[in-house]
């Protein structure tokens, strides 16, 4: 059985000035993706896009064809970041991503459908059955799960809800208080100077072995290596999967849309290797380490 | 205020029992909870014993289930839930919607605590756990500044819990991954950080080397002592610099903060720790029971007496501690 899954950008994780974020973004109006996600999900200091700005980006982008989610912050501390969260979640217009608990109660309370992001902890179908029953329309799967759990999870998935795989692009791993971004720099997270906009797919960090390992991405850390399913798209159509999730990079980004469009379309796409900053990897999807390379 | 110490095993329960504790917290022998570690933890019979043993003293026992099952597992964290409820628990604490949907539903009368590992650090996500599931307490991750804490307190719907000392997670709990991305096991799905059957040591003429799986972690000179891999602890290269890129080795104490902390409403401090010594425990525990008492006698000359500090240092990781992330400068 062969499902047509469609092919989503993810939420930008890095932080870029407001001019690369709007070219960014006209481009994206004419890639073939079916659904964008907007908004800033890693650092509330990031301030490029104001959220009107987000909502602009969001109509244009929705009058270009495209299914809009909003995408809200994944760690979130300040009563500030709760009002945005609001603004947010009380929108009428566009689905809204959750990726934390706290959206996830606001948008149940709203009473409307929401996606949950890979932040949003649904390991087994229980979980998933519990946020069906409240108004959960897709989710995103967690980074860490395979393919094996994804198929359980296919077996017992609630009906209407559906599935969204972390397909492309470096993974999110963690989330802090702290800014290693500016920590990297000597600064104190309060006077961050906004290092972060040096940095549009993250800061390297290396083991002491010259390896690369990590990115830092402000208070979020990200893999070095970019998570990369495309030679499994046959495999995530037989599983059912409904959404490709890509997740932005500052370069070639409309490639790699292009590359997973053509092999949904059953066609060969080029290898992406070239398209990334350092290397690939599909551990996570075949059940071994993230950082692992399988096959591919 | 009330003091909840960690066990690994009947020794260290009672070590925290004998030293003060109003509750201790342990969990079973095996990935249910998240300190999984090789022959720490409790079967249903000492389980029992170390509940006979504290109500005697009056003293309560929480049982942490706070992993998340995958499919394949979902049948072992039933079963701990039903050992845990047949037992007799205080309170189950649990992290996974799953499981707390089936808690609350199974045994409706077992109190529920939700685990730091349900990551929840704001007061909108502590009320989804409260009107669904019926949780009396939240346990805080370890990321939110003091006012931002008194903030979630003064909104919650429920009690709130917070570590006090012990190891610092630097990451929000429950949504770090930095372990599997190495090894494939992580907290949230087998139990451990960096677990031990990754780890390794070698003598090279570089120094000592530690690593976790093929990630070399960090490298030691002649008069440093190497430390466990935990990956956010490693020194690193970042730019032109090699150092502890996310943190250095310390532990979290916050004793100079308890008058603030009783006075901001906190129901409970956590003091971290199941996979260390019943020596460790009872150290801990007796400092912690005199600075909460001295504190509720007379919060404002509270002050964090220099031999409870030189106590808890000889049992802290790196031999230092830190405010960690209740200090905004920290952050």
């Amino acid at each position: 059985m062969s499902s047509n899954p469609r092919l989503s950008l993810g939420p930008n994780l890095f932080y870029w000035s407001r001019d690369d974020i709007f070219d960014f973004y006209a481009e994206v109006a004419e890639m073939p993706v079916d659904i964008v996600y907007l908004g800033e999900t890693v650092c509330s200091k990031r301030r490029s896009l104001r959220t009107e700005d987000w909502f602009d980006l969001a109509d244009r982008l929705s009058s270009a064809g495209k299914e809009v989610v909003l995408s809200t912050l994944s760690l979130l501390e300040a009563e500030s970041e709760m009002l945005t969260l609001r603004r947010l979640c009380e929108n009428s217009r566009f689905m809204v991503e959750a990726n934390d608990m706290g959206a996830v109660q606001l948008l149940i309370k709203q009473g409307v459908p929401f996606v949950t992001g890979p932040t949003v902890n649904i390991y087994n179908p229980a979980t998933l059955q519990v946020l069906a029953n409240k108004g959960l329309k897709r989710w995103v799967m967690p980074i860490e799960l395979s393919k094996e759990t994804l198929a359980e999870m296919q077996a017992e998935r609630p009906e209407g809800v559906e599935t969204e795989i972390f397909a492309f692009g470096r993974m999110p791993l963690t989330l802090s208080a702290r800014c290693f971004t500016a920590r990297s720099h000597n600064l104190p997270k309060d006077d961050c100077q906004y290092k972060c906009l040096d940095y549009p797919d993250g800061r390297l960090l290396s083991t002491q072995e010259k390896k690369p390992f990590l990115a830092l991405n402000g208070i979020q850390t990200v893999s070095s290596l970019t998570c990369n399913l495309l030679p499994e798209t046959a495999e995530m159509k037989r599983l059912d999967v409904d959404v490709l999730r890509i997740s932005p990079q500052s370069q070639h980004t409309g490639r790699i849309v292009e590359a997973f469009h053509q092999a949904l379309q059953d066609e060969t796409p080029p290898p992406l290797d070239r398209y990334v900053p350092l290397g690939t990897c599909d551990g996570y999807w075949h059940g071994g380490a993230g950082m692992e390379r399988l096959k591919g | 205020m009330e003091l909840v110490c960690p066990a690994g095993n009947l020794p260290s329960l009672k070590a925290a029992v004998d030293n003060g504790a109003d509750a201790v917290y342990i969990g079973l022998r095996d990935d249910t909870n998240a300190r999984h570690f090789p022959g720490l933890n409790f079967n249903e019979k000492r389980a029992t014993d170390g509940i006979v043993y504290a109500r005697r003293k009056g003293v309560r026992v929480f049982l942490a289930i706070n992993t998340y099952p995958r499919p394949d597992g979902w049948e072992r964290w039933q079963a701990a839930v039903d050992t845990a409820a047949g037992i007799g628990v205080d309170a189950l604490i649990c992290a996974d919607i799953g499981v707390l949907d089936y808690v609350s539903n199974r045994w409706p009368d077992l109190n529920l605590h939700l685990s730091v590992q349900a990551s929840s650090t704001n007061y909108e996500a502590l009320r989804f756990y409260q009107e669904n599931f019926g949780i009396k307490r939240a346990v805080l991750p370890r990321v939110l500044s003091l006012s931002q804490v008194k903030n979630v307190v003064e909104n919650s719907p429920v009690g709130i819990e917070i570590f006090g000392f012990g190891s610092l997670c630097v990451m929000v709990e429950g949504r770090c991954i930095l372990s599997s991305y190495v090894t494939g096991e992580s907290p949230n799905t087998c139990g451990a950080c960096s677990p031990a059957k990754f780890v390794t040591y070698k003598e090279t003429p570089q120094g000592m080397e530690s690593r976790l799986g093929d990630v070399l972690t960090d490298r030691y000179g002649k008069n440093e002592q190497a430390g466990y891999p935990t990956i956010c602890k490693g020194r690193f290269e970042v730019g032109e610099n090699t150092f502890y890129a996310i943190e250095e080795p310390t532990s979290l104490n916050t004793l100079e903060l308890l008058p603030e902390l009783q006075a901001a409403g906190i129901e409970a401090i956590k003091i971290e720790g199941r996979q260390r010594s019943p020596a460790y425990v009872a150290q801990v525990t007796r400092v912690w029971r005199q600075a909460i008492d001295a504190c509720k006698r007379n919060p404002d000359r509270f002050s964090a007496r220099a031999e409870w500090n030189r106590e808890l240092g000889k049992v802290s990781e790196g031999a230092t501690t830190t405010l960690g992330p209740y200090y905004r400068p920290w952050q």
